[in-house]
């Protein structure tokens, strides 16, 4: 396996008043991925990002970037990394391409206009280049900050919550942007709440609660592990008692013997299977139902329930 | 991409940017100090030249050019640096002077470097328009360019201290308003401080902005109420402060890094 191009040993982070925003942090990022970050607000996301990137000062552990200590080495490796930040945090006055400009300079770059007219065509703010920035709308900002974020062309780009607070439809636009980024073979690490991004875009996911990586893995093998299918029988009439035919699921039954649940499965088809079975083996057995639903169970779900589980753990 | 350590692009980029931002608002940075300097030196040098005196053999108005100067260098040096620096902390822009290749003198060249030629240009500036109001002439050019240089530089330095040390508008305009200018106004700028009764004479000693105008003031005049290597001694003493206290800064983090 190839040295991972992001490596984080026990990172900690205290801030002053005692609140701890990071617990021992290790995370590795391999080459050319996309991993999300999901955490609920005040989970450290930010804090984490700001820690590699020069914003927090980390209280202990290490960063590695490009297999070099990141601390040591900050101006050579700095060049190599982006930020798109949460906020638009911008000289609004400016306008856009002085700004993607003043950044490409910020990071030791030649200035190189067609590199800029690139960065701007892709993102489609090469007809605003000379508008102020405040008379963009909020979308296009947001553009502006990851076209400054571009125009060093890094190789390891952090997108602290890219999407919040955008429309669908720019959101839909933004993970086009970053899919192309990553056929460049760019390597992204975004943080997110809305688990529907970190479900679309990312390979592999991270969940971070309370300043703690609760489970990193492929998004793949988080829903084989963790996932869940339910389904839902409307029983035409009660039933007291499990047939002995149906021991072998995991059935409960509830609402006064009225509806047969089953909550089973790996997140990868096996729960579909048995319910469709199951379902074959309730009209062999002349158990009449009247209705069925079932659900898989999201990545959501599979957060909810880590983060829900380690707060129990903690009180 | 970085020479010797030194990320040159990142110092012009931001020394570009500081300048253009100055820039755009003209009237407040350029003008508005003109004007004023250019209403005292009439009201004091034109006007009232006749009933002051100053140092013999040299008129009021050439007497208080080289004090109105320093007034306006302090000023604005001062505030065009700690604006400089608390802008992107104020707007959150500061993001991407923490996460690039930007250290110590790369900031340093770009904010202080930036705020220092903006003071240069309004000395010139103001140097022009006061030879419209009164007669005035430069003893020592060369010292003078020099001295001009070095204090817009030290108090860029400090300006840049105070916007990093500022955590809201008000408090960049203590040190400008509660500190310099009342210790500039008593600092010689209108007289020389041989006039003053004792104790305030040397009550004004311990004032450091006596020593920048009386060196200010030596380069145009070739006279001074002290030897000029004390007005040396104390500007470059006080450079030297301020750029311990901003690489202290830049090490610690302080007021930068969370």
């Amino acid at each position: 396996m190839s040295e991972p191009i992001l490596d984080i040993r026990g990172l900690e982070k205290t801030y002053r008043g005692g609140v701890k925003a990071l617990g021992g942090v290790d995370l590795q990022i391999e080459r050319g991925e996309i991993f999300a970050l999901l955490g609920p607000n005040g989970a450290g996301k930010t804090t984490l990002i700001g820690a590699i990137c020069g914003l927090v000062r980390p209280t202990a552990g290490s960063v590695h970037t490009f297999g070099q200590d990141l601390l040591k080495n900050s101006k050579k490796l700095r060049q190599r990394i982006g930020l798109v930040p949460q906020e638009i945090s911008v000289d609004l006055f400016d306008n856009v391409i002085r700004q993607v400009r003043y950044s490409r300079g910020m990071f030791g770059c030649p200035a190189d206009e067609t590199r800029i007219e690139e960065v701007l065509r892709s993102l489609s703010l090469w007809d605003k280049k000379d508008a102020r920035i405040n008379e963009l709308s909020g979308g296009m900002k947001r553009r502006v900050m990851i076209a400054k974020a571009l125009a060093h062309d890094p190789e390891l780009l952090f997108l602290d919550e890219p999407t919040a607070g955008v429309d669908v439809e720019l959101r839909r636009d933004m993970w086009l942007q970053i899919g192309k980024l990553r056929e460049r073979g760019v390597t992204i690490i975004l943080t997110t709440h809305y688990i529907e991004e970190a479900e679309e875009m990312a390979d592999r996911v991270g969940i971070i609660n309370r300043g703690e990586i609760l489970l990193v893995d492929n998004k793949d093998a988080i829903m084989r592990r963790l996932g869940r299918t339910e389904a839902h029988f409307t029983l035409a009439h009660p039933l007291s008692q499990l047939p002995v035919s149906l021991a072998k699921f995991p059935l409960t039954i509830e609402s006064e013997g009225t509806c047969l649940i089953y909550r089973g499965g790996d997140g990868a088809g096996k729960g579909k299977r048995e319910v469709a079975e199951l379902a074959q083996i309730l009209t062999r057995e002349d158990i009449a139902f009247n209705g069925l639903e079932t659900r898989d169970s999201s990545l959501e779900d599979i957060f909810v329930q880590l983060v829900a589980q380690k707060q129990d753990q903690a009180t | 991409m970085i020479a010797g350590g030194i990320n040159f692009r990142a110092a012009l980029a931001i020394f570009k940017n500081e300048v253009m931002r100055m820039f755009r608002a003209v009237f407040g940075s350029v003008l508005s100090p003109v004007i004023t300097t250019s209403l005292y030196l009439v009201v004091f040098g034109a006007a009232m030249a006749d009933r002051v005196e100053a140092d013999p053999g040299v008129s009021y108005g050439a007497f208080i050019v080289p004090g109105l100067l320093m007034l306006t260098l302090l000023s604005e040096s001062t505030s065009n640096a700690s604006f400089g620096i608390y802008m992107p902390k104020f707007t959150g822009a500061i993001y991407e002077l923490l996460s690039a290749p930007v250290g110590f003198v790369e900031t340093l060249i770009g904010f202080v470097g930036a705020a220092a030629a903006k003071s240069l240009i309004l000395a010139a500036i103001i140097l022009g328009t006061a030879a419209l109001i009164v007669d005035y002439e430069i003893r020592y050019p060369l010292f003078a360019l020099g001295y001009i240089v070095l204090i817009a530089a030290t108090f860029s330095m400090l300006g840049f201290i105070i916007g990093l040390w500022a955590n809201g508008f008000e408090k960049l305009q203590i040190v400008p308003l509660l500190i310099l200018m009342p210790l500039t106004f008593l600092g010689g700028t209108f007289f020389s401080i041989d006039v003053l009764p004792e104790p305030w004479r040397s009550i004004s000693l311990i004032n450091p902005i006596v020593y920048l105008v009386n060196g200010l003031r030596w380069t145009f005049l070739g006279e001074s109420d002290f030897p000029i290597a004390i007005s040396f001694a104390v500007t470059v003493g006080f450079l030297l402060l301020c750029t311990i206290i901003i690489a202290v800064i830049f090490k610690t983090g302080w007021r930068l890094r969370e």
